[in-house]
Formats: C-alpha cells, structure tokens, sequence
C-alpha cells in the first residue's frame, strides 16, 4: 500500500487534543472503519473550526500543537483521519499510543520543534497551505501563495520502516 | 549503570532491536475487550491470519456495554465471543462473570511482578501496580500481540515518584494521583514509565495502588509500576501458593524485579502528602485539579462511582462510610457500578450495597457503564457529573456534559449535597 503524504492542510491550534475529541467514543461500536467518516473532529471546539466544513474536507494534512492524539487508546481516531484521506500529521509532540498507532497504520506523525511549527501556523495566516513530504529525505515543504518554507523533520528507522512496510501487522508477520 | 524495574522486565523479555532504540518484547499477557478486539479480529481474518499465538495468554472480558445495548453493541460481544470460543481461549469473562477489565484481570491472579502485559485499551497501565511492565496500545499492537505474542517500544524511560508524608483523614489514592498529574501535566511522562514508591505507596493495598497506576496515562506515562513486595505477594498468594515453597520465597524472588539504587531516572518527583486536601478537576483536562474546598458548591446533576479508577471494595467501602445514614441531594441521580462480580458480591455481603440504596444510588451490574458516555448514564448537555473515573474530556459522558474527577469519598459528599463538598465539610 504505497501512498502519497502531504497535500492541503488543516490546521488545529491548541495542544492536548485528544482521542474523544477526535472521534468521540459513542462511533466505538462501529467495527469497520469507513462508518467513522463522517464523525471526525466531532467534539472538537475551537474557534473557527468547524467540522462539518469545507476545510476539513478538503485537507489531507492536519497541522497541530503539543501532545496531539492523547487520552483513551483507540486507533479508531487514526482510522477516522485515515479514511477521510487525512494520513499526515504533523505537530510539536504526541501521545505515545496515538503516534505509534499512526505508524503502525503506515501513516506518519512527523514532529517538529516549536519554532517550525509557529512558522508554519503563522504561514496559515496569509491563505490556504499546501505541504508536501519527502519521505526518504526526511524534509517536508510548506508553500502558502508565493512563500516556501522548507523542514527538516526526524523519523526513526523503526517507524520509517513500518511506513514502508504498509504497517506493523505486515512488518511483524514477515519478521517474527 | 543500575536499572530501573521497567528496564529489567525490558531485559528479561527482549526479543530483538531491529533498530537502534526500539526493542521488540515477549508478551506474558495479551488482554482483550469487545470494543478494540473486534476490529482487530475483523482484519486478522481478512488477512487469512485468523490465528492467536497462545490462547493460554491471551484473556478477554466483555465490560465496557454489557448487557449490550444495541445491535451494534450486541455484534461487538459476538465477534468476541466466537473467537474465544473458536481458539479455546479458556480465560474469557461474559455477562454473570464479567467486570471492568482493569479490576477483573488482577482479581483473578492473571498479573505477576516481571510480566510483560498489553491491552487494547489506555488505562491498562494500571496493572502495573503488580510490579508489571503494562502498557495500553492500539488495535494494530493488539493484532500483533494477538497473533505473534510480540510488542514494540521505545527505552523506557523512568520517572520516580517519591510520595512521603502521611494520608490526612478522607485523603486517598486518587487524590494523591489528580496531584501528581496536575504536578507533571498532561504530557509531562510521555513516553515514560512513572515508578511510583515511597512509604505511602508501601502502606498501600493493592486496590490503592491501582488507583494510582491507572492514571499514569493522564500524564502521558507509558506505565505506572510499584515494586512488587509483602502486600503483593499476599495478595496474589492464592494463586501462587503452589508455585512457591513460602511467601518469604515468592517475595525474595519479586524483589530481582526491584529497581537498583543507581538506577537512573528521567526526573524525580517528590511529594509530601500530609497537608494533601481532597482533590477535584476542574476544565476539560486531568491536569486541571483544584481542592474540594476551592471547588466548593459546584453543582452536580449526577454521581458516578466505580470503573477501573475505583471500582474495587476499598473505594466502595469509603463511599459508604460517607454515605451511611445520609441521602442523596434531590435531583441528583446516583449510580454505583461495582469493577466486578466479587466486588459486588463481598460488598453486598458486607451490608455497603444496603447503604448506597438507602442513599437512593441505582446500582448496577459490574461494567463500565457511565464511564465513557456509550452505554448507560449519558448525560444531557448541560449537565455535571462527580465521578470516580480518570478521564473529564469534553463530551466523554455524553455530547455537552461535564465530569469532575474526584475520590469515591469526595464524589459520596457531592452526591449528598448536590455539589462539590469536601467529605470533611459535611
Ligand atoms: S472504566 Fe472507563 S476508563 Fe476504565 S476501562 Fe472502562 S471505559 Fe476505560
């Protein structure tokens, strides 16, 4: 399962957004992932998101701040972005389970420091931005309008690896 | 270099590091419930790898919508059920003998100092109370623990918690934990294990001690883990008495688990709990915690005690110190749920259920029930509820409630007043 990171971003700016505001835990009892599409970000207040909106169906990049993915366990929330196409995020930090969900599901979690993320939030401010990752050279690109900014992000090789493997259960199947 | 228990139980389970830093662990345990197993279920078999590797280690309880309540719900049970059944898994809880996860695993001997524990599930840190590496993942972890009996991770990282001093009157685990995740924050053991000791832990049951470890998540802790001593090796004595020759041979032999004095650690919290007060949260976080008295005539619509927070004897047996004799405040509506059927039926038999139903509480099978806002107990927006559980997000007990996280002790006076009350004050 090859598939293309990056595009349109949304961008969520508050920290500690977590899993029940991602997909809340009444959608649990859903056992296929398709049934959560239309609940992603449901719960989430903030102003000037609105989940049902334009922005959020547009985007296949989420942008956020600090600990992004925490609380309940549930991988049903990387699913839920998953499935509406959403399978970067990029943010300052993450809840342990959340990131390695991610991995594990062959979507990346990329982690920026606190400057590169207000930089790219700031960029938000004059329009609609598009990013794109380059996976092997471990950069990603922001462009909004006529500005660029280029970063340089960290993986580590094990979820790098998962990444290309498709996820963790193909990873482990053919290893262990 | 010394190690921390995490990094022995680490040691003792290595697999392989296929990369630098990240180390692939044996499993001991592999717990299920119906809400993350399914899907895990649905894809092994999609995937023509319908297998598990050990059906002796692996153990499943339906808990968290029990009984069904819908057939969404009622399917989620079935999954589960049949796959238990279809890979003789001979540990499998179903409605008459199921109860919250996280209270009904330990009860019945399943978590041993050293072992190596995964759930689908956040709060499965908890079992870290028996000296235990544990750890809540995803449903992908779940799948491969499911069927290879691995899990990957980064170092452990640990954080030591001192707790001295002693608990004043109506003062309990849990409040010690709203402290110390108001203290660390949301974030602040993010990828850690946070060890918790100190002569107040050591005084501790075993129904405390989990109430300490669940929470280890609400700061971000990858596990919370106590070093496995006297009071462990009592209480899992009825399963182990075969297996060694004396209890001073079981405890000697917990104690290689036991962190080395040089061992090093990320950060070292101390705390004194001896002018600790009741503890409340407040906001949409549990790092937002306030002292009963601060939050003083708050008013609530509901009370909730149980779940795997505080859900055991211990917690009901302070509840009902609080309530005996007492009513619930008009208007507001009390519902008890017990962690399991042994819960219910020692609190029963000890005259504490007698005691919530004179106080006017609804008293309901062992689940987790109002928990998360998906089966019973839902409120409406709008609504508070004081609660023994260990989450107060936006929505998490129905769309537009609110939950203020607080002791059994703490959530009993509230319930009597109709508003936050210090159980001293009352
Ligand atoms: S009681 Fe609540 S927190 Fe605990 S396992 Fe059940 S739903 Fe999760």
């Amino acid at each position: 399962m090859k598939r293309v990171f990056g595009g349109p971003a949304i961008f969520l700016d508050r920290s500690d957004i977590n899993t029940d505001e991602i997909i809340p835990a009444r959608y649990l009892t859903e056992v296929t992932k398709e049934a959560l599409k239309p609940y992603l970000l449901e719960d989430l207040k903030l102003s000037g998101f609105d989940p049902g909106g334009k922005a959020l169906q547009k985007a296949t990049v989420v942008v956020a701040r600090k600990n992004f993915g925490c609380g309940s366990s549930r991988e049903h929330a990387p699913w839920s972005l998953e499935v509406n196409g959403i399978y970067t995020v990029i943010a300052e930090s993450y809840a342990r389970i959340f990131r390695q969900n991610m991995f594990n599901c062959g979507m990346l979690a990329i982690e920026l420091p606190a400057a590169d993320i207000d930089k790219i939030f700031a960029m938000a401010d004059h329009g609609e931005v598009d990013i794109s990752v380059d996976l092997e050279g471990h950069r990603l690109t922001a462009i909004s309008g006529s500005r660029k900014e280029v970063f340089n992000f960290d993986i580590s090789p094990f979820d790098q690896a998962l990444v290309e493997a498709g996820g963790w259960v193909e990873f482990a199947d053919q290893r262990y | 270099m010394g190690q921390t228990i995490a990094q022995k139980i680490f040691a003792a389970h290595l697999r392989e590091e296929p990369f630098p830093g990240t180390y692939v662990l044996d499993l001991d345990r592999v717990l299920c419930h119906e809400i993350t197993t399914p899907v895990a279920i649905a894809d092994l078999e999609w995937r023509g790898k319908d297998r598990v590797f050990d059906p002796n280690k692996i153990k499943a309880v339906i808990d968290h919508v029990t009984p069904a309540k819908d057939s969404k719900t009622a399917i989620q049970g079935k999954i589960l059920r049949e796959w238990a059944e279809r890979h003789s898994i001979p540990d499998f809880f179903d409605i008459g003998q199921n109860g919250v996860c996280h209270a009904l695993f330990p009860e019945k001997g399943f978590i041993r100092p050293g072992f190596t524990v995964i759930m689908g599930d956040s709060h499965t840190c908890t079992h870290g109370a028996f000296g235990a590496f544990a750890a809540g993942v995803g449903t992908t972890d779940l799948e491969v623990g499911i069927l290879k009996g691995v899990c990957a991770f980064r170092k452990p990282q640990s954080i030591l918690v001192n707790i001295a001093g002693t608990l004043p009157e109506h003062v309990y685990a849990k409040d010690v934990i709203l402290h110390i995740i108001h203290k660390l924050g949301v974030n602040g053991a993010t990828d850690c294990v946070i060890e918790f000791r100190g002569p107040v832990v050591d005084a501790m049951s075993m129904d405390a001690r989990m109430t300490l470890t669940n929470m280890a998540i609400e700061a971000g802790g990858t596990c919370g883990i106590c070093l496995p001593d006297q009071v462990t090796v009592d209480y899992l004595w009825p399963f182990i008495s075969e297996e060694y020759e004396s209890k001073e041979a079981a405890l000697s032999d917990f104690k290689k688990w036991h962190s080395d004095d040089d061992a090093e650690y990320a950060k070292v919290l101390d705390i004194d709990v001896t002018g600790l007060e009741p503890q409340v949260t407040y906001d949409y976080k549990p790092d937002c915690v306030k002292s009963a008295r601060e939050m003083a005539g708050t008013p609530v619509n509901q009370v909730y005690i149980g779940t795997c927070t505080n859900g055991r004897l211990e917690d009901l047996q302070q509840a009902a110190e609080i309530l005996r004799g007492h009513k619930l405040a008009p208007n507001v509506r009390g519902i008890l749920s017990p962690g399991t059927p042994k819960v219910f039926r020692e609190a029963m038999d000890q005259g504490i259920l007698a005691v919530f139903m004179d106080a006017g509480f609804c008293i309901t099978n062992p689940t987790c029930g109002a928990c998360l806002g998906m089966s019973n107990g839902v409120l409406a927006p709008g609504e508070a509820c004081a609660a023994t559980s260990n989450r107060n997000f936006q929505g998490r007990m129905g769309k537009g409630g609110m939950v203020y996280l607080m002791s059994p002790a703490t959530a009993a006076a509230t319930g009597i007043k109709g508003a936050v009350t210090d159980p001293r004050d009352l």
